[in-house]
């Protein structure tokens, strides 16, 4: 399992290759909808990787397996990353029904690589679930929305987070929204209740499904149990209806087009004659790897792009 | 000369010595010993695995059975410990915090076995959480529910073991970190306002018990080698007490006002160099906290001279108690009224220090106390302020230590020949402790221990006193790893944030700048970023140096994981190997490194991961790292390796020529 992620994390230009090769086998293998993939946001010690810990320890005695990946930026101008979260992750750290992973962004500060999408798409084949925690409010809530089949956005009370997420128009991502109510009653109370009301105003892709906004201790561990019935909730709801292929298949053509953008720029998206016409090629494509589809294009924007030189 | 006979001599103060090591037996029999000579009270040390809540055979004691202090299990080894000792005559106080409820339970159980009624015993459990978090590491649950356990045993003992001291607050470990006597008397004062507040808050303990309850709050302080300082620090100390209490509190009765404490005097500015002058010190110390009659402390031990070099054998242990006899017995201090009233120079400082110390204290207050200002480290903050300028202050010589930046040219030490001048714990204790362990679990009776366990549980849960359902798990043979796992379970396990996330560091000179282009160098042709995971094994708490290599890690490139203390060599290595890292970095400090460090390589090679590069950091002895390397460790550091850029360049080293070897 590691080694598959040394191998997909690795840039050289040989091993860039076999990884591919190895992600395009196992997302067409992969047994469907297969591991739950739920992304874990919200703002620096809003108490995510508390949670992440009380959660194993709510999951594991009912025997299911669990992975997580867990994404810290990395210094703009050394590179270097302090992977320092990890530290309240202990409750499963000698039990192999656990897997963590930490990943330095290295992209852009609250980005995710593409290192993170192969490492999902691993974990996934092996895990009950698979959790990505990234740290930030705004574009990373945007990333990890393409790579899960649930959003959770860890509001932290009182510290004006909350505000900014529902200004940045952000309301309409997460299927979940957690308080964290630790530090104070009356606030998180209030916090609740404004969520709740931005959320009523707000619209939503998903008209049938209302995001519930549950009250959570990661202190005591209060409300645990309640947000993993709200994850199993929110998987039969996409289950329904088979809204699970369509979410997934949007999220993977988002993944191709931001793959593509990160890569080439809008001059190489010009080259498969723009966005619009990109979008429509993807949704008539068939071929259900999203590493696959990101390799071939690429190619044909490279050929194109040779051509014109 | 005036008849001996006539004199009226105060009493002394308790005689006690810190001490215990290996089991119960051999800690009973050194006790037994030091009472014959003189001593007239117990200060019992326990083992980290005691002091942390896992029995001896947990995965995180191994190697730490027995080292530190006698590792008490359960009520029969608390039951051989005191043997032949009379509970209801002796002073015992317990060195023991985050399992102090346990360890008082299981000494009020081998009292009753032994016939003793709980409200005969006499005695102090240390029970100061705060400095824990600030300084000595062995909490274990988070702030709020330690809260609690502590205002539970002080509800608790003030009409169970109305002459127990429930707590001793401690400035003592303050000063070790750093602490100015100003800073020491307004965070330990703050901290048992805390505690009496969050008592007085309770429903049951009535208004009238408060008056009783600030009676027995004690505190534990330190006393350093400014001995003038010291005799005015704990005269402001008693006055401010007074005052608050007085205040706070509306303490009418002046006897229950009264600043009680013990004293260790300052084992951490013993000097390894020259270690006989220890004795000199250790006496001018001892008269900062005995000279002054109106705040003279009420129990006092003593260091040995050679601690800096290892544990004390019994004979210097006796030495240090000869000190507390010649000063309590021979000389005439005990004799006089309070020899510093009436003195301008002692008043003058006096009341300096009281006036700063009520300032600083009111500034945490109106924080929100102390667990307010331990969460937003602002008393850490000023600790480690405190601790750069004397550290500095040592280093350019503005601060004279004998034989250590000063006169260090001299005869080498008759006292320190040969090889027996410490003591060394048998190895075997670990394993015999663990033998007597499962003996007694096979012994007592399942059922009781569950029901005892689940009343403990439901107890806790349903907000009632700790206390009588942790006597009673004590009675029904409970360990002492199952009863702070069932606390676990309720409380969870708190992880002090470490703030190396926040630190900040200065701009980066041309070294690092070097060391920062090799590391992109073989990062480019590893084909990621060189991945570090940096661990702390055992339970050992200290985790500066972890601390500072893990920023300089990061600061030089590279991906550092770092997931704090007290970790098992597997979780070590099912992280190396989830994390996919290039190289791993161990920091040990408690001694235990070759069992762990083994431990460690071990695992490795059963997980397939014998080529990754492995580097030690700790006290480690020359012969010790010798063997280390042996073992296949590529590098290992010790504390006069401070040059952490040149320990960054060979960690690339290390991975270069490993990842070479592939």
């Amino acid at each position: 399992m590691a080694e598959a992620l040394n191998l997909t994390d690795d840039q050289r230009p040989e091993r860039q290759a076999a990884a591919l090769k190895l992600l395009d086998i196992l997302e067409r293998e992969a047994p469907f909808p297969g591991a739950a993939r739920i992304g874990i946001t919200g703002a620096p010690g809003a108490g995510k990787s508390t949670l992440l810990d009380a959660l194993v320890r709510e999951l594991r005695p009912r025997g299911e397996t669990v992975a997580i990946v867990a994404v810290d930026p990395s210094s703009q101008r050394t590179g270097g990353a302090l992977l320092g979260d990890r530290i309240r992750l202990r409750s499963g750290s000698s039990d192999p029904g656990v897997f963590i992973r930490s990943m330095a962004a290295r992209d852009r500060l609250g980005g995710l690589s593409d290192a993170t999408h192969a490492g999902v798409t691993i974990l996934a084949l092996v895990f009950d679930r698979v959790f990505i925690e990234t740290v930030g409010v705004g574009q990373s809530e945007a990333d990890v929305s393409r790579l899960v089949d649930t959003l959770v956005f860890v509001a932290n009370p009182g510290t004006g987070d909350v505000l900014q997420f529902m200004k940045a128009g952000l309301l309409e991502l997460p299927d979940i929204f957690l308080v964290n109510k630790a530090d104070a009653g009356p606030i998180a109370e209030r916090t609740v209740s404004e969520l709740e009301s931005g959320l009523s105003l707000g619209e939503r892709s998903d008209a049938a499904w209302t995001p519930p906004v549950l009250l959570t201790s990661a202190r005591d561990g209060s409300g645990v149990h309640q947000f993993v019935e709200a994850l199993d909730a929110h998987r039969r709801h996409l289950q329904n209806d088979d809204r699970i292929s369509q979410r997934r298949g949007e999220a993977a053509r988002a993944l191709v087009i931001g793959a593509l953008q990160r890569r080439y720029g809008s001059f190489g998206l010009q080259q498969l004659g723009g966005l619009a016409s990109l979008r429509s090629r993807l949704a008539e494509d068939p071929t259900p790897s999203a590493f696959t589809r990101i390799a071939r294009l690429g190619a044909e924007i490279e050929e194109a792009l040779r051509k014109s030189d | 000369m005036s008849d001996r006979s006539e004199r009226k001599r105060d009493r002394p103060w308790v005689f006690r010595t810190y001490s215990g090591h290996s089991s119960a037996r051999a800690s009973n029999e050194l006790y037994r010993t030091n009472l014959a000579r003189g001593q007239t009270g117990l200060s019992v040390a326990f083992d980290l695995p005691t002091q942390t809540g896992v029995d001896s055979d947990h995965p995180l004691a191994r190697g730490e059975v027995g080292k530190v202090g006698v590792p008490i299990g359960h009520v029969e080894d608390m039951s051989a410990l005191f043997e032949g000792i009379p509970l209801d005559q002796m002073n015992t106080s317990m060195t023991i915090n985050s399992t102090a409820a346990w360890l008082l339970s299981l000494y009020v159980a081998a009292a009753e076995r032994s016939g003793v009624d709980a409200q005969k015993l006499q005695g102090t459990t240390q029970n100061d959480i705060i400095k824990e978090y600030l300084s000595r590491g062995t909490y274990v649950f988070p702030p709020e529910p330690s809260m609690r356990l502590i205002s539970d045993m002080v509800a608790y003992t003030v009409d169970a073991i109305p002459k127990w001291n429930p707590i001793n607050v401690c400035s003592y470990h303050l000063q070790e970190a750093g602490a100015t006597p100003v800073q020491e008397i307004a965070y330990s004062f703050a901290t048992a306002l805390a505690v009496l507040d969050a008592v007085k808050a309770r429903d049951d303990v009535p208004d009238e018990a408060i008056p009783r309850v600030v009676g027995r709050i004690s505190f534990f302080l330190n006393s350093g080698i400014r001995f003038v300082e010291e005799i005015c620090k704990v005269r402001a100390m008693a006055e401010l007490w007074d005052q608050i209490t007085k205040e706070r509190y509306g303490v009418e009765d002046p006897k229950l006002r009264r600043f009680r404490y013990g004293v260790q005097v300052n084992s951490l500015g013993l000097t390894e160099a020259q270690p006989e002058n220890n004795v000199i010190r250790i006496v001018l110390e001892t008269l900062g906290v005995t000279a002054s009659k109106k705040a003279r402390c009420r129990a006092l031990q003593l260091p040995a001279w050679n601690e800096a070099l290892g544990l004390p054998r019994p004979w210097d242990q006796q030495w240090s108690l000869r000190i507390q006899q010649i000063l309590a017995y021979e000389t005439d201090l005990l004799e006089y009224a309070d020899l510093f009233d009436g003195s301008f120079v002692v008043e003058a400082k006096t009341r300096e220090l009281l006036e700063e110390a009520r300032t600083e204290m009111e500034k945490v207050l109106a924080m929100g106390g102390v667990v307010a200002a331990v969460e937003n480290a602002y008393m850490k903050q000023r600790l480690v302020e405190s601790q750069t300028a004397r550290s500095r202050a040592i280093e350019v010589g503005d601060q004279i230590v004998v034989g250590v930046n000063r006169f260090t040219e001299a005869e080498p030490s008759p006292l320190v020949e040969g090889k027996q001048s410490i003591l060394k714990v048998d190895d075997a204790a670990e394993r015999e402790q663990i033998e007597r362990l499962n003996a007694f679990r096979n012994r007592r009776n399942p059922e009781e221990v569950a029901a005892a366990l689940t009343n403990l549980k439901d107890v806790l849960s349903s907000g009632g006193n700790v206390m009588p359902a942790s006597i009673r798990a004590a009675h029904a043979g409970v360990t002492t790893g199952e009863w702070s796992d069932a606390l676990r379970e309720l409380f969870g396990e708190y992880r002090a944030p470490t703030g190396v996330v926040a630190r900040q560091t200065n701009g980066a000179g041309p070294r690092t700048q070097a060391v920062r282009e090799r590391v992109r160098a073989l990062s480019e042709q590893l084909g990621r970023p060189l991945k570090v995971l940096i661990g702390k094994p055992g339970l050992d708490g200290h985790s500066n140096g972890a601390e500072q290599i893990a920023v300089k890690a990061r600061d030089v490139g590279m991906e550092v994981v770092y997931e704090g203390i007290r970790l098992t060599p597997a979780e070590i290595v099912q992280s190396a190997r989830d994390e996919g890292v290039h190289v791993i970095g161990l920091s040990i400090l408690s001694g235990s490194h070759g069992v762990l460090v083994t431990d460690v390589l071990a695992l490795l090679k059963d997980a397939g991961l014998s080529g990754l590069p492995v580097v030690v950091g700790g006290i480690i002895p020359d012969e010790d790292a010798e063997t280390l390397r042996d073992a296949g460790v590529s590098r290992v550091y010790t504390p006069k390796d401070f040059d952490l850029t040149r320990i960054m360049g060979e960690i690339v080293d290390v991975v270069a020529e490993s990842s070479a070897d592939h």
